[in-house]
């Protein structure tokens, strides 16, 4: 079957309309998908709308792939610009409605209870800025400094620089728990 | 300093904290990834547009979206698809005159819609300009997005030689179908101000000369269009004539409507940056402005982070004004939908002087926060607006966020009236065909056949009309399909007629020839014109004699002007030493009233046009 090509053949194949190939590819990036997308989101039910959000999408991005680029940077790109983008949203929405009445208030503190149980790292996670936890996200998830820095489309020194202020704050953060 | 926070630990605890997905949304979005897949390779194929859609079957675009519509859908009954239903339908139009027994039609197919289950609407995954060196589609509708008429490679235009000189003697009849499609000159135009002439196959002549409006008297009575025929001295041949043949479709009641006012509120959020989205809007916008009146004004507000208002209210008229108002529009910030709404509504009240109608027309993605988060204050403060006066409607942008409680919530108050629009097309559908009325077809299977006397004819050629040749038993067929003329719609034909003695005949006379039958009339030719009522099976017949004295007017002019600029990007052989120069001259000296500019603009365009043939 098709599961022995390459992620870069089996996109090409879908880009042309191949279903199978599609179908195969999905199947087998799912899972990273959805576990990157949680450590960037910082929250399971936000993880699940983000991956339905690229899992529409994803169709009509593959038709721009490129094979020059590798297939799995080129879908954490994705996953990321699907996260700014929600961010971005999500900003406008609270933004909006602070103007607006109590509904929403209520909403939103009802989502903040939820969260209240997220553990330690996905809240540390939270509290750092987006450019900081996209970083620490994708070396976190494996990547090499040089790949992160392909998917973010910065140097290695930016992303080098990024982490060690990461790892400052999550210190902070972490002595701040200890002593408290 | 030695590091007390291991990525490694950070690693596995990572590892541990992340949650396995749920299996149940893990199949339900790989489902949706499918079902989108299979929807995107289906729409792939569509073929372009050629020809506006006016065809008697009111909700086709919206068949054809239901049909699109998967079965099982994600989120409650779509207001963008209920919306579509309900069209841009004036309120002048609540109180139609007979054809518009559509209407009622329209509410059924909007109850039916209603009750179907809505698309997967999936939300937007916009493009970091910045950090992505790919451009990512947006959103599902990438294929089917069309803002402007592509010139791409892949677009394919139907490839036709100029209709040749025809000699009266051995043809004397020629026949065609109307055709009000004005597609080729925004084509054209597209290509000429980004800087490369068009290619030749895109340019078609005849819907460049009825791009543009011309002052034909309304028909009397009850016959659907009025007939205008002038003849002039050809512009690029002294030696031959130019027969211009007009058709006035009848306008509807509508033609006396008062004055509109009308507030666009633009969402210009963030989301909106998207090419089915601002830019779709802005051209929708401008494709609507050319169909106001000049007593009609305009104003714009926009929202996104804060509410303002870019345009005062402008008569619209003034269309450079309101172009470059509606240019400047740029997508970011957030959404900020009630200051804006407010603005708008307080923008109308203000110009309200009269009996003028006055409605705000919100443009949006959906992503308006301010109705989600309550729907029912929002509908409130609609619906009392609409006692005072003040209509809405909304109109739907984009895929992407569309937001449908709060389209429901907005379209089923202020008068109900929504749409949503995700192409050009449909814009124009929505925008212009049913803001002015002209939906509705008037006649059917228009066709227009002209027998030329060879008395006084010795050779003619049709400029344009070459993809709509009809063969002359054709004429008197009914089953022969050919074009609708809409309400207020005009056609407009040129032959270049050779009389017979001229010099600049290009054919000899036969030695054996038959003479001409000695007719005794002096007259060019006998029009006829074939047409249906709409829904009719059988054709009516008007004739009309082509005498000799016919006058030129303006019009006929302006309209040689552009026959000649299409020439002049097609094939210029019968035209001689005449070229852009005379061209330009021509038309500016005929521009004549031009209350929109549409002229002045084509004056522009032949410049332009003018530049790059030089330069190639």
């Amino acid at each position: 079957m098709l599961m022995n090509l390459s992620d870069e053949a089996l996109a090409e194949a879908a880009a042309h309309g191949d279903k199978a190939a599609f179908s195969d590819l999905l199947e087998r990036h799912y899972d990273r998908v959805f576990a990157f997308a949680f450590r960037l989101t910082g929250g399971r039910t936000e993880a699940e709308d983000l991956t339905q959000d690229i899992c529409a999408a994803l169709p009509s991005k593959l038709l721009r792939f490129e094979a020059r680029a590798r297939f799995t940077t080129w879908l954490y790109r994705v996953v990321l610009n699907a996260a700014h983008d929600r961010r971005r949203r999500q900003e406008a929405h609270s933004r909006a409605a602070e103007g607006w009445g109590d509904w929403e208030i209520a909403r939103q503190a009802a989502n903040a209870e939820t969260d209240a149980r997220i553990d330690w790292l996905t809240e540390a996670m939270r509290a750092l800025s987006p450019d900081l936890r996209d970083t620490l996200a994708l070396i976190l998830d494996d990547l090499t400094h040089a790949e992160a820095a392909e998917v973010l489309n910065i140097s290695e020194g930016t992303v080098s620089w990024r982490l060690s202020q990461a790892r400052k704050h999550l210190r902070a953060l972490k002595e701040k728990e200890d002593t408290a | 300093m030695s590091d007390d926070l291991d990525f490694n630990d950070l690693k596995h605890a990572m590892r541990a904290a992340t949650p396995s997905p749920d299996a149940r949304k893990r199949a339900e979005n790989i489902a949706l990834a499918q079902e989108n897949f299979d929807r995107l390779q289906g729409s792939a194929d569509d073929a372009r547009p050629t020809s506006d859609a006016r065809k008697p079957g009111l909700f086709r675009g919206v068949m054809t979206m239901l049909k699109s519509i998967p079965a099982k859908g994600a989120l409650a009954a779509s207001t963008a698809l209920a919306a579509v239903g309900l069209v841009l339908v004036l309120p002048v139009l609540q109180e139609p005159p007979a054809p518009l027994k559509l209407r009622d039609t329209a509410k059924d197919d909007a109850v039916a819609i209603e009750e179907m289950e809505a698309p997967l609407v999936e939300p937007s995954i916009a493009p970091m300009a910045k950090s992505a060196p790919q451009r990512f589609a947006t959103g599902l509708s990438a294929p089917e997005i069309r803002p402007m008429p592509p010139l791409s490679d892949s677009e394919a235009y139907p490839e036709t030689d100029p209709n040749p000189l025809k000699v009266t003697a051995e043809s004397p009849v020629s026949t065609f179908s109307v055709d009000v499609d004005t597609a080729s000159y925004a084509v054209l135009r597209n290509s000429l101000e980004t800087g490369t002439l068009p290619p030749k196959d895109a340019v078609r002549i005849e819907e460049m000369v009825n791009y543009f409006p011309y002052d034909y008297a309304a028909p009397a009575g009850d016959t659907p269009f009025a007939t205008h025929l002038a003849t002039m001295v050809t512009p690029w041949n002294p030696d031959t004539r130019l027969l211009r043949i007009a058709l006035q479709g009848r306008l509807p009641d509508i033609a006396a409507r008062p004055p509109l006012n009308l507030v666009f509120l633009i969402d210009t959020s963030g989301s909106m940056d998207a090419a089915n989205k601002l830019p779709l809007l802005k051209q929708s916008f401008s494709l609507m402005l050319s169909e106001l009146r000049p007593e009609d004004s305009v104003a714009i507000v926009t929202y996104a982070g804060s509410a303002g208002r870019v345009l005062d209210p402008t008569p619209a008229s003034d269309r450079t004004t309101i172009l470059a108002a509606l240019d400047r529009l740029t997508a970011g910030g957030s959404t900020a939908g009630q200051a804006g709404l407010q603005q708008a509504y307080a923008t109308a009240e203000a110009m309200q002087d009269g009996e003028e109608i006055s409605r705000v027309i919100l443009a949006t993605d959906g992503d308006f926060n301010v109705g989600l988060s309550d729907p029912d204050a929002l509908k409130d403060y609609i619906a009392k607006k609409r006692e005072s006066g003040t209509y809405l409607s909304v109109l739907g942008f984009g895929r992407g966020n569309l937001d449908d409680a709060t389209m429901q919530a907005l379209a089923q108050t202020g008068n109900g009236q929504a749409a949503y629009i995700d192409t050009l097309h449909e814009a124009r559908k929505v925008l212009v065909d049913q803001l002015t009325g002209t939906l509705f077809p008037i006649a059917d299977d228009v066709k227009i056949q002209v027998e030329f006397n060879p008395a006084t004819i010795a050779e003619y050629r049709l400029i344009g009309y070459e993809t709509r040749q009809l063969n002359r038993e054709d004429f008197n067929n009914d089953k022969v399909d050919a074009g609708e003329i809409g309400a207020g719609h005009a056609v407009t034909a040129l032959y270049e007629l050779t009389p017979t003695g001229s010099p600049a005949r290009q054919t000899d006379p036969l030695r054996y020839g038959t003479a001409p039958e000695s007719s005794v009339s002096d007259e060019l030719g006998f029009l006829k014109l074939r047409y249906k009522a709409p829904g009719a099976s059988t054709s009516q017949l008007i004739e009309t004699p082509i005498t000799a004295d016919l006058k030129d007017d303006t019009d006929a002019q302006f309209a040689a002007a552009i026959a000649g600029f299409g020439q002049l990007l097609t094939d210029a052989r019968y035209l001689g030493d005449w070229g852009w120069d005379e061209a330009i001259a021509l038309a500016t000296e005929h521009r004549g009233d031009d209350p929109f500019g549409y002229r002045t603009e084509a004056v522009r365009l032949m410049r332009l046009a003018q530049s790059l043939a030089d330069r190639d």
